[in-house]
């Protein structure tokens, strides 16, 4: 892979990055119509860290993610990513600051109309000043990491829905960017899928140590997370010994009633006496 | 069932809402074209979709409303013993109003309703939000393509219907009605003047400008899966008919005071 993309230029960025912090939610509230659906979240995602995210459907997980992209604006709260408070900024400014965050949507959200080639290299291409050498290169070695290099020229409705999962990832991860989203990469697939899906994430984390907030319905998918690395040499993913803990940390947060009820290790997750938490990881 | 009440301050504020979101497209997507990048392969693509994929509808369109105009003018002018005055008759009411708007309202039947659904389902898939979080802004990719492509391709459409309505003319004149070519075409081609063939192009222009934006806003408004995608393609359609009716009534009259044209 080439060298990762440089860092943001901004004043805060030295700030941010002497407090170490990928992504920053202070007090953010956000509603649709009547319905409060986050209500004075505050998190923080670490440089490096691996965040797995949960609660019921339609608790706001994924409404996290695009705030964090900018995709949405909080009606309350301020929201930094990669030391940039981004809650002001306009689409054009977002451009930016979404040039160093891979995002890997739910349903994948391949653009139907372009082979996979065309898809993994979508940012690339719109960047408009990378050779086409650059480019084929990179798509394969994105393709490769995701083992997928003989879909080149397949289209979106062709794939698997875990082969089209493991193209948006590639597509996510191209640019090597600073902070990668993922939201419910397993949702809708069959276990063996999901848990193929969760190695390459791993893959991902271990090799690259991408800060990434991850969504999921899966408490067993963050639980692999935390309990696994990958192993180059065997190219697969390795339980670790029982009590050590992976390079990546990884923290866990639960969401209930719009704000934050849990937001802390595996550990600190199992030990908790919350009823609602028992009941969840039960 | 619970019923709603209606409240019309609501009702006028989404309608305000709209109108607001549907201008700062339409100015967002006009900008885009002074600001690089420009996407001419995106440009050009929509050229052919619309232009090229247009022309079958255009030509059949073009051709039989010039033909019955001839039919439904013969008798009338017939009564008066003016039949050689057809060519005039259908080359005016061709050039001035029937090409632009019936071109204007077939190609919004194939053009908008297709960019409704088309971008519809791009927003129901995430498509879009992907699009944006990939860095690309989908009104410079999407939407300024096609209402650049719509504007150009609807002029020269216009010019062969216009053209097929009086072959259409020429077709009944000559073969149903006995009249001599030469003497239709000759009628046709005279009376024509600057203000007829001005009125007649200015008005494709707006009209493309009316496809496209209403057709790539309901399609980037679309909500609620694909049964969000079917209403906004109906609601393209019918928006973008209307309001080509309603405009070209507007335009018509405008040139009329302010340039002085008869």
């Amino acid at each position: 892979m080439s060298a990762p993309t440089p860092p943001i230029p901004s004043a805060d960025s030295a700030k941010a990055e002497s407090r170490g912090d990928a992504i920053v939610f202070e007090d953010v509230a956000i509603a649709f119509d009547e319905n409060r659906v986050l209500d004075g979240i505050s998190f923080r995602l670490a440089r490096g860290e691996c965040k797995a995210l949960f609660g019921v459907a339609g608790s706001g997980k994924s409404t996290i993610l695009k705030l964090a992209l900018g995709l949405m604006k909080p009606d309350q709260g301020r929201i930094s990513v990669l030391g940039q408070d981004i809650t002001d900024m306009t689409e054009a400014q977002l451009f930016e600051v979404r040039r160093h965050v891979g995002m890997v949507f739910q349903e994948s959200a391949l653009f139907d109309s372009l082979n996979v080639k065309e898809n993994v290299a979508f940012r690339l291409m719109e960047e408009h000043d990378v050779a086409q050498e650059e480019i084929d290169g990179r798509v394969k070695e994105a393709l490769q990491f995701v083992e997928l290099e003989h879909t080149l020229n397949m289209f979106p409705s062709e794939l698997s829905g875990g082969m089209r999962r493991r193209v948006a990832i590639a597509r996510g991860m191209i640019t090597q960017p600073d902070v990668l989203l993922y939201d419910s990469p397993t949702g809708g697939l069959d276990p063996v899928t999901s848990t193929r899906i969760i190695e390459l994430i791993i893959k991902q984390r271990d090799e690259y140590k991408t800060s990434s907030l991850m969504v999921t319905h899966r408490l067993q998918d963050a639980f692999i997370m935390a309990t696994h690395h990958f192993d180059k040499q065997t190219n697969q993913m390795q339980s670790l010994p029982r009590g050590q803990q992976g390079e990546v940390p990884m923290s866990f947060l639960l969401l209930h009633d719009g704000k934050v009820l849990f937001d802390g290790d595996a550990v600190e997750l199992k030990k908790s006496q919350d009823p609602y938490i028992r009941e969840y990881i039960s | 069932m619970e019923l709603e009440l209606f409240s019309p301050a609501e009702f006028a504020k989404d309608k305000i809402l709209a109108i607001q979101d549907y201008a700062m497209l339409a100015g967002r997507a006009m900008g885009n074209l002074f600001q690089r990048p420009l996407y001419l392969g995106d440009m050009m693509q929509q050229a052919d979709l619309i232009g090229f994929g247009s022309l079958p509808i255009v030509v059949l369109t073009g051709f039989f409303t010039g033909a019955v105009l001839a039919v439904n003018s013969a008798a009338t002018l017939g009564r008066f013993g003016s039949l050689s005055l057809i060519g005039q008759l259908v080359s005016i009411s061709m050039v001035r109003e029937l090409g632009p708007v019936l071109t204007g309202l077939m190609v919004t039947g194939r053009n908008a309703s297709g960019m409704a659904s088309e971008l519809g389902s791009m927003v129901v898939t995430e498509q879009i939000d992907a699009m944006r979080a990939l860095g690309t802004d989908p009104i410079k990719k999407l939407v300024t393509p096609r209402l650049f492509a719509t504007v150009i391709m609807l002029f020269f459409l216009t010019i062969i219907s216009d053209l097929m309505g009086l072959i259409g003319g020429n077709f009944v004149s000559t073969l149903m009605l006995g009249l001599n070519s030469r003497e239709y075409w000759t009628s046709a081609w005279q009376t024509l003047v600057f203000s007829d063939v001005f009125t007649g192009l200015i008005k494709p222009v707006i009209f493309g400008f009316i496809i496209a934006s209403v057709g790539c806003y309901y399609g980037i408004s679309a909500k609620g899966g694909t049964q969000g995608v079917g209403r906004a393609t109906t609601q393209a359609v019918v928006a973008a008919s209307v309001l080509i009716l309603v405009v070209d009534f507007f335009v018509t009259r405008l040139l009329y005071v302010l340039l002085g044209f008869h």
